[in-house]
């Protein structure tokens, strides 16, 4: 859909990943993009397949291993944005933006272990850094309106509701300005 | 069993038409296939009743279709109650770049006040 809504303003700068952090379980955690090697690849498939069904969201992720695959393979192309979250050589958690037209789909999930422990605030905001920082203008999510922790995770990032009229909530963040406003003030 | 299948052209909508085209070749159901409005098809109604006729005749089956105007959902749940659907069958949802599916308000409004069972077709 292109008829989607955006807040006015640009979103505050966001932390550039990799940055690290100690969670609230005291383990140290890593912030980094997805560097595409087998390892990193591995490593997020067994988080996935060791994932509760009861956080799928929306039909994702999928269940058993290939559908897994499958699904990570598609969302992790290059013209993705993926970070990971790192506690030592496990992946605790695992944000992506996924190009949609002019915009992106984000889409943010921790393993069970690592919930509650302040691990996707600093995942998402790693994750809207990166984005930013390659130049990702608009980003847009949908989230089931029962999902209370990750309704107001969202908005406290900046994400505004954009549309409230369908069994998930449509919400909206913009990145960066549009082309030509930044270089419009420039020449005056 | 009398099946009632609602579709407006959304690629999820023909999935939908061809299983319940498939299913009612195998069990005999008394089948009317619904086509609703949807402004977001880019297949006009006409094309929509096409491919209808097109699937009824391919699976070698008798079974009614019909144009609908008006509101999908509630149109599509009057029929049933007025002329004693046993089922309604729609498509599954629409699936964003991400993976995940979003249910279409015509699916939302029909689970929520049929009073018959639904089928969503994945």
């Amino acid at each position: 859909m292109s008829d989607r809504r955006y807040p006015e303003t640009v979103a505050d700068g966001f932390p550039v990943p990799p940055t690290e952090f100690t969670d609230r379980e005291d383990r140290t955690v890593e912030i980094r993009p997805y560097e595409g090697t087998e390892g990193a690849y591995e490593s997020l498939v067994a988080m996935y397949d060791a994932f509760d069904p009861a956080d799928r969201a929306q039909g994702i992720p999928p269940g058993g291993e290939k559908r897994i695959r499958e699904w990570l393979d598609a969302i992790l192309e290059d013209d993705c944005y993926n970070v990971i979250a790192w506690c030592g050589d496990e992946v605790a958690g695992h944000a992506t933006l996924v190009p949609d037209g002019d915009a992106y789909e984000l889409a943010i999930f921790v393993h069970q272990e690592y919930q509650r422990a302040g691990i996707g605030t600093h995942l998402i905001r790693g994750l809207l850094g990166y984005g930013q920082a390659e130049g990702a203008r608009k980003v847009w999510l949908t989230v089931e309106r029962w999902n209370r922790a990750a309704v107001s995770l969202y908005k406290k990032i900046g994400f505004e509701t954009s549309n409230a009229e369908s069994f998930e909530l449509e919400m909206g963040l913009r990145l960066n300005e549009e082309e030509g406003e930044e270089g419009e003030e420039d020449a005056t | 069993m009398k099946v009632l299948c609602g579709i407006g052209g959304s690629d999820d909508s023909f999935r939908a038409l061809d299983r319940t085209v498939e299913r009612a070749a195998v069990a005999n159901d008394d089948l009317t296939v619904a086509v609703v409005d949807n402004d977001d098809s880019a297949v006009t109604p006409a094309g929509v009743m096409e491919r209808a006729r097109e699937a009824i005749d391919d699976a070698g089956i008798d079974a009614d279709v019909r144009r609908v105007e008006g509101d999908p959902g509630s149109r599509l749940v009057e029929i049933a109650e007025r002329e004693e659907f046993e089922k309604i069958v729609l498509g599954g949802g629409h699936t964003s770049p991400m993976g995940k599916i979003t249910l279409g308000p015509i699916a939302e409004f029909v689970l929520l006040n049929a009073k018959t069972s639904v089928t969503l077709v994945r």
